[in-house]
């Protein structure tokens, strides 16, 4: 089994990590579309997403039925999943692979509740390194203004609320999260995460971006511009 | 001090000391006839007294209906399978057997995490990471391995139900057909077995005998075990 740090596969995998409301997802998204605009071949694959689990992790959570140790292996089992069909065969090829969220939301919201961190790591320890994890660093406070502003009510588990921190759903919300940060403060430094100042605009983190990934592009295939491009030729050879 | 510890880092919020019960596991593959002697070992401590817990592969609340359908569909990676495995049995070992333990119960298991391992490292998962996996796992009281050899086994399996896809390990495409995949498939599972029965200390059974025997073995064992550990003195 390779081990995360290990595999050597031609394709490039960026993945955005962050708490709720740190506008991760709207920067992958804008990624996205710059890296096919450019002509690269991307794949996009979203944690908690597996057809195989994805219903057994649902049921489970509207039921109340997860320990930390269950929702930690369901989760690990959906991003097992992933990894197999649609993480590493794109990457296999040569294509972009970007993640919202990897292993890095594991490893902080199961701490978070108590599952020991040292097995957490060796139970992801298949996982592929990605090229580069960015971490959308925010405040909790302006991370709960963003969700408010934008958002229906919390959830039982992303509030933590399983752990009985608070009866207050908005209190534990608030415990549960900042133990979250805490976490993910800890790993910017162990996992190498280039962090990205969530709160500024949304074009200047995104250029910050681009100009990251642009660097670790160099010998990515292009097959789309290719096709761009010889349709283009044909059009030109048409008008003559 | 707790009776009971972990494999390794084990579960979070779990009192090892409110446990009082016993955790048997039978282990062996398939056709030595585990859940035969499960069954007759249950009405069997029934009778004297003892209220007995079964749990048995692929049973939990959580996860075990997807994970049976998901079987049949033949397209689980391996090391998705081995998870789904291993949330399969948390939610057991957290759900049922740990709250039975608490209150005192028998917990008779139908194979454990060897089981699990053994066939994981099969299918070309890391013996090491699976073996980290299950470090959350409860160290059991005792290990029964009914053990029969190959031919033996054959014997039996074509006696009983036939080959069953999963069973002769047809997803790792071992022979050129069902009976040499089935062959190939043991052997190799047995070989992990019969590796663990030292690093784990079980106590083996020879199950090639009569049902009557290897039960009058069993017995024996379990009621040495119970006895031995039975009084519990409270400091």
């Amino acid at each position: 089994m390779k081990t995360y740090g290990k595999h050597r596969f031609p394709g490039r995998l960026f993945v955005v990590e962050g708490i709720d409301g740190s506008g991760k997802s709207t920067q992958l998204s804008l990624l996205h579309k710059w890296l096919e605009s450019q002509g690269y071949v991307v794949f996009f694959s979203e944690w908690n997403s597996s057809p195989l689990v994805k219903n057994v992790t649902r049921r489970g959570k509207k039921k109340k039925m997860l320990t930390p140790m269950t929702f930690s292996l369901i989760h690990a089992t959906d991003f097992a999943d992933r990894t197999e069909h649609q993480i590493i065969p794109p990457l296999k090829a040569g294509a972009v692979v970007l993640a919202d969220r990897y292993i890095y939301t594991a490893f902080a919201r199961d701490v978070a509740r108590g599952v020991n961190p040292e097995w957490l790591r060796k139970l992801y320890a298949f996982a592929v390194k990605p090229t580069v994890g960015f971490y959308f660093r925010i405040s909790l406070d302006e991370a709960v203004r963003r969700l408010r502003a934008g958002r229906k009510a919390l959830k039982f588990y992303e509030a933590g609320m399983d752990l009985g921190l608070s009866d207050d759903i908005e209190e534990s919300f608030h415990i549960f999260q900042g133990r979250i940060i805490e976490q993910y403060e800890k790993m910017v430094e162990e996992f190498g995460l280039q962090v990205i100042d969530a709160t500024l605009s949304i074009e200047e983190q995104q250029a910050q971006m681009r100009q990251l990934v642009t660097q670790t592009l160099t010998d990515t295939k292009k097959t789309r511009i290719r096709r761009w491009l010889d349709l283009a030729s044909l059009a030109k050879g048409s008008q003559v | 001090m707790a009776r009971f510890s972990f494999f390794g880092e084990g579960l979070p919020g779990i009192d090892l000391g409110e446990l009082k019960g016993k955790l048997i596991v039978l282990e062996g593959m398939d056709g030595v006839g585990r859940s035969t002697h499960i069954e007759l070992l249950k009405q069997w401590l029934e009778t004297n007294g003892r209220a007995v817990l079964v749990s048995s592969m692929t049973r939990s609340t959580l996860a075990g209906k997807r994970l049976r359908q998901a079987k049949e569909g033949h397209t689980l990676g391996s090391i998705t399978m081995s998870l789904f495995y291993a949330t399969d049995f948390a939610d057991r070992l957290e759900n049922a057997m740990i709250p039975a333990l608490k209150a005192g119960f028998v917990v008779l298991v139908d194979r454990y995490v060897y089981t699990l391992m053994a066939r994981a490292i099969v299918r070309g998962v890391d013996s090491e990471w699976v073996q980290d996996v299950y470090r959350l796992a409860l160290k059991p009281d005792g290990v029964f391995y009914l053990r029969v050899g190959i031919d033996e086994l054959i014997t039996r399996v074509l006696q009983g139900t036939g080959f069953d896809y999963w069973e002769s390990g047809m997803d790792l495409h071992l022979g050129e057909d069902m009976y040499d995949s089935f062959v190939e498939y043991q052997s190799r599972l047995l070989a992990q077995f019969d590796r663990m029965v030292e690093s784990y200390g079980f106590d083996v059974i020879d199950a090639s005998r009569s049902i009557e025997d290897v039960f009058g073995d069993l017995k024996e064992r379990v009621l040495r075990m119970l006895d031995q550990r039975a009084p519990q003195t409270t400091s």
